[in-house]
Formats: C-alpha cells, structure tokens, sequence
C-alpha cells in the first residue's frame, strides 16, 4: 500500500524545509499561511487566478513535439512544455498572479520580490500593474548587468528595481535584502517569492501554484501518445519549474523525474551551483535544504552563466525528493547548456532561455540512454529573448558595430 | 551570587546573565548589552575591543560571528561581518575570542549567531566548546522556539543561556512561548526591522516590553535602533536592559577602540542613572 507523494503541505518535507527565520517575521508567515489556507478552500480563488490564466497569461500553455531536436537525442521523442509562451516569457507568472491575488486578499498595497535573471522580477512588476500594487524588485547587481533588458521591462511596468550590492551581488543577496525589506514593511507589505525555497508556506505554495504546468502536460501527453512518458526533465535553480512540472507525475512510479543543475565550468571545479549534486544539508534563506556551503556553514558563492539557476540553495521539495530517490538531479555545465540552447534554435526555432536549456542539454544525454523508444518530457521554462546579449557574446554573434550600440 | 539549585556544576545555576540585569535593575538603573562582531577590524583588535567594552562599563558583552547572509543586520553590520569573513574569520575563532575575552574581563559573553553555522559546527559540540570557553550562550536570530529543540537540548544539558527574540508583530501565544523558552533575557526587538542606528527608538518597544512582562518576562532587553545615551535611558525607564549594536561598531570602525571606549562610557553612565540628562 502506497502512499501518495502529492500531499506533502510543508512545513516540512522529511527532514527538509521548516522555518528559520527572524520571529519579526513569523506573524506575516502566518497570516500568509492562514489566507493561503481559505483561498485554496474558496471557489471564487480558484476561479479567478483560472480566468488569468486563461485570458492573461494564455494558459493552457501547449506543447510541442521536436524531432529535429531529438534526432540529437538517440531518437527519442523529445515533447517540450511551451512555459516560454505565456505573457512575460516564462512559467514565473504563473505563481505571480497566486500571490498577487493573496495579497490583495490580505489588503496590503505593495510587493516586494527578488529576481535573478530577472524572470520572477519581470513577471511580479506586470503582476503590480495589473493589480495597481506598489512593487519593488531586489536584483544583484552583477544579474542586473547580464539581465539589462528584464531591468528595463521592470522600469517600464513601474516597478522599482533595487541593485543589490552586497555578498556576491547575485541571486542569494537579493533575497537577504528582500527579507530585510520584509522584516521592516511587513505590515503594508507582501512578499512575492519566486521560487519553491524559503520559509514555510513558501514552498508549499509556490509549488502549489506551479503545479499546473505538470496537470496540463500530463494531460496533453496522454492525450498526444496515448501514455504517460517515460521521464519528465527540467533545469533546477531554487526548482519552481522543475517542482511544477514534476508534481502531477509524484504518484506515476513509471515516470522517471530528472532534475538538472546548472554545473557552471563544471560541477567537479568549484565554479557551479550544483546545490543537490554537490552541496549538504544546511539552512538558507529560512529552510533546511541542501546548500552549497564550507566547513563553517558560510555560503558559498554559486557559478552559472545563466542568472536564474545561479542559486546556492534548492527547495526543500526537491532535497525530500532525492533523498526517497524519487527524481534525480544531474549537473549540466555551462557549455552543454549553451550548445543546446543553439541546437534547439537552429533545428526548431524556438530561442529557449539559457535556464531551461539545461534541460534540454541534460535531456540529449537522457535520450540516448533511453533510446529511441522513449518519450521525454521537458519544461521549456523560459524563452530565450533577455539572453541574447549573453548568448551573442558567448557565440560572438555580434560584430563590433552591434556590440558597440 | 548565583543560587545553587541544581546537582550539577553548572546545571541549575541561575544565569550569570540574568542574574546580572537583575542586579542592575534593583540598584535603580538597568544593564547596558554591547555588540561586536569577532574578527572585525582584525581577530586580535576586535577582543581587545571586547574587552574594552567590558572596562568601560558594558554588563554583558554580545559578541557576533560573521555569517555570508545575516538577513537581520543592517549595513554597518554587514560590512563589518563582510570584512571579518573577507580576513579569514572561522568559527573556532568565535570560540577562541570568548576564551580570550573570558580571561581578561569578567563580564558574561553571549555569541549572538545564525543558525547554520552553529548547525554545521553541531550544536552539542558547539554548547560544549562555548561552555569550556567561558561563554555565557547564544543569541540566535533566525531561530525561533518552533525549530529549536537540539539547541533546547544541549543548552538545558550544559546550563548555557538562550535568548529568543521577541517582536512587537509576534502574539501573546509567541510572547509567551519567547519567555519561556529563553534564558537569560528575552531579546525584545523595539521596532519591525533590522539593526542599525534610527533617530528615535519605536514606542512599540514600551508596548512590547509591557506585553512581554503580562506574560511574565522578568528580563527583557530592548534592541534594534538604539545609538545614544538618552536612547538607553529612555529605553531603561521600562526594560531590564538596552542592547547597543551598529552605534559601537561604527565608533570602532572610524576612531578604534579609543572611540568605542568613549562612547561606552557615555552609554553606560545613563544606564546607571536614569534621571534624564539636564
């Protein structure tokens, strides 16, 4: 007799997740918890945030099938999840427009998130607009100079975009000051997080919000093949994509759930943010989790050339889920990711964010393992537009004139 | 002075801490709690620093260890603790200062810390160490009562000291939770923020405290945003003890430790004597 893994509600999962947080922060933990606990129970909710999906983001999101890609892949059918075609770009809006909601059930007037390639940013600033919210944006300094455009985007909808110039000026210290934001504003303020880490209910409820993507994707795969595929892929930062896709397949033993992680210069050199791969229990940003870390428990800093996997930290969630052996979580390094991102663009025409390239990238060697009778279901989680000036230096696709413009 | 209760060594003794904010509450005036980060300037001029604060008048020293992500420091902290790690600093060097501290001065030595690294350390070899270290015990932060319990443990096992934060945002069921399981003070938190300077302390510090004390606190110590003598003193009219933080590491960072003497000195005389300053 099983039991099924879809049920987990945090505060923890096995002996990840919890809440190590100031206790200034505590009652706004709880009032989010309580509210997020009504809304899930309220039809009006649930029929909102649909109505959004459906007339604002363009959800259902749909999937496509590449065989020119997966010809690269030992011939396996390789089925992508289109996250990169709602509104803003990537699957961050979906939790957005969750907490955008709450938050005006709670009755506060201003958000605050924090962004690493600036998709969580991008999609919390259109959230702000749409709700007329006041939005403030924390964002690393180095992630605002290799993400220049989605700091534009942010201005653009009104938001204010705060570069972060502590620490190692990424993705980790924009939390810190996000939280310290928090901590002093809690009262008019809600916390828009991006990611399935965090303090408890964030976990739980980023990943609720998320889940979508996996109960449309099982759905039109199903519907497509006529069965389950074989193994369901995504690119794991803090894990909202890869938790979003993963979750409706828990309960489907025969779906293998993988996991890739960004391996920077390699996930055997000390320059990646191989979280699971690499990393030990420990806490970050309020949970216990696997964590990059030295000797003393200081972080360390993670290396990706994709500002959204450049992460120390990972959802409790998926630390539960390697630690069962549920999914399992490779490293992919910079270069694999960066020539599939060129592989899917040039066999299919489809520029995916350098993010959920490591996927793609992880999904070629996946396929060849599993041959060419294998289904393989991957989340294309971004699209690749605020990469380009990344990628056009990477592949020296500029001349000099562009560059200089 | 303390009340032999228990049959260990140092099971069941009353807190040195709170023995001695009892002290200075019943000669009329209240405790004076100084914050420094170890390793800031340097290892060595940051026990001296220590130390001074102990010869200038501080009743409890809370000694700081550098942490990368110290989600509840504002800026003069952060670039202290930033600096600290930037020099090499390493946990047993919390350790050693509180020995060498310990040595010097007797003052009771609180390591205010993040959990993580207490964490990786291990929490019952950490307890062990700061108890062999002389140290009084922990201030922690980002540990709340809820995930507390090997430190509940190990602190119970060795007699050391735990203060929880109290804030005026946390209900009366977590005030009473915050009391309770603190020893030594409860650490009440006088506005919603982090630490750092501000030009007048929050009146919901006075409301907190009250708060505190309706579910039976007989020691809490206000921090968070106070600077001046006539802060403490304003501060002691009501709580057991004022915690000074970022207003000490900036005297030592601009004029070392003959700057934080002075300040010290100033900050201690108004929590002798609270009649306000004519």
């Amino acid at each position: 007799m099983s039991t099924s893994l879809r049920t987990e509600a945090g505060p923890y999962f096995g002996d990840f997740g919890g809440r190590f947080v100031p206790e200034s922060l505590v009652a706004a933990l709880d009032e989010l918890t309580d509210e997020y606990a009504l809304a899930r129970q309220d039809p009006a909710f649930a029929a909102e945030l649909m109505e959004l999906h459906r007339s604002y983001t363009g959800r259902p999101s749909i999937i496509t099938e590449v065989p020119r890609f997966a010809a690269h892949a030992g011939g396996a059918r390789i089925i992508l999840k289109r996250e990169d075609l709602n509104h803003t770009g990537s699957h961050k809006i979906n939790n957005v427009l969750g907490q955008a909601l709450l938050t005006k059930r709670i009755g506060k007037s201003r958000v605050i998130a924090e962004t690493g390639a600036g998709q969580h940013g991008v999609a919390a600033a259109t959230a702000a607009a749409l709700f007329g919210l006041d939005c403030v944006v924390y964002m690393g300094e180095v992630d605002t100079e290799r993400q220049a455009l989605n700091v534009a985007r942010m201005r653009l909808l009104g938001a204010e975009v705060v570069p972060v110039k502590t620490g190692s000026r990424t993705l980790k210290d924009a939390i810190n000051d996000a939280m310290r934001d928090w901590v002093t504003n809690v009262e008019t303020t809600n916390y828009i997080f991006g990611t399935v880490a965090g303090p408890h209910p964030f976990p739980a409820m980023v990943r609720d919000f998320q889940k979508i993507i996996g109960e449309e994707a099982r759905q039109q795969v199903l519907d497509l093949t006529g069965r389950l595929p074989d193994a369901v892929t995504a690119c794991v930062g803090g894990g909202s994509n890869a938790m979003g896709i993963f979750h409706a397949f828990l309960d489907d033993p025969e779906v293998a759930l993988v996991g890739y992680e960004a391996g920077g210069d390699g996930a055997e050199t000390l320059r990646h943010a191989a979280t699971i791969t690499k990393g030990r229990p420990g806490i970050l940003h309020g949970a216990r989790s696997f964590l990059l870390q030295d000797e003393d428990g200081q972080t360390v800093e993670s290396h990706s050339i994709s500002a959204g996997l450049d992460y120390p930290g990972v959802g409790p969630e998926h630390a539960w889920l390697a630690s069962i052996g549920r999914a399992t979580y490779l490293p992919v390094t910079d270069d694999e990711a960066m020539s599939a991102l060129r592989l899917l663009s040039r066999t299919e025409g489809i520029i995916p964010a350098i993010e959920s390239a490591h996927a793609l990238a992880g999904t070629l060697d996946l396929g060849k393992q599993l041959g060419p009778d294998a289904t393989i279901l991957v989340n294309l989680s971004g699209r690749g537009d605020k990469d380009m000036e990344t990628a056009g230096r990477y592949f020296d696709l500029l001349d000099k004139g562009a560059e200089q413009s | 002075m303390s009340t032999e209760t228990g049959t260990g060594s140092t099971t069941g003794t009353t807190s040195t801490v709170e023995a001695t904010i009892a002290r200075r509450r019943s000669e009329g005036g209240g405790a004076l709690i100084g914050y420094l980060p170890v390793g800031f300037p340097t290892l060595t001029e940051s026990i001296d620093a220590a130390v001074a604060l102990a010869q200038n008048g501080v009743d409890v020293i809370e000694l700081g260890l550098p942490y990368t992500d110290p989600v509840m420091d504002g800026p003069v902290i952060q670039a202290a603790t930033q600096q600290a790690l930037a020099n090499g600093f390493r946990l047993r060097h919390g350790i050693e200062a509180v020995a060498a501290i310990t040595a010097q001065v007797n003052v009771p030595v609180l390591v205010m810390t993040y959990w993580n690294p207490i964490m990786q350390y291990g929490v019952d070899r950490f307890a062990d160490d700061l108890l062999a270290a002389g140290g009084a015990g922990l201030i922690t932060p980002d540990l709340i009562p809820d995930d507390a319990a090997a430190w509940v443990g190990a602190s119970t096992r060795t007699g050391l000291d735990r203060v929880f934060l109290a804030a005026p945002s946390s209900s009366d069921a977590r005030l009473r939770q915050a009391v309770d399981a603190s020893r030594g003070f409860v650490y009440a938190a006088s506005t919603m923020g982090i630490t750092g300077a501000r030009g007048d302390v929050d009146s919901a510090a006075r409301v907190l405290v009250d708060r505190l004390r309706a579910v039976g606190s007989t020691s809490a110590c206000v921090g968070l945003g106070i600077s001046t003598p006539e802060q403490v003193r304003e501060i002691l009219a009501y709580a057991d003890g004022a915690i000074v933080g970022s207003a000490l590491v900036k005297a030592l960072s601009d004029g070392g430790v003959p700057a934080l003497a002075v300040l010290t000195r100033d900050l201690a005389a108004s929590a002798r004597d609270l009649r306000p300053a004519v």
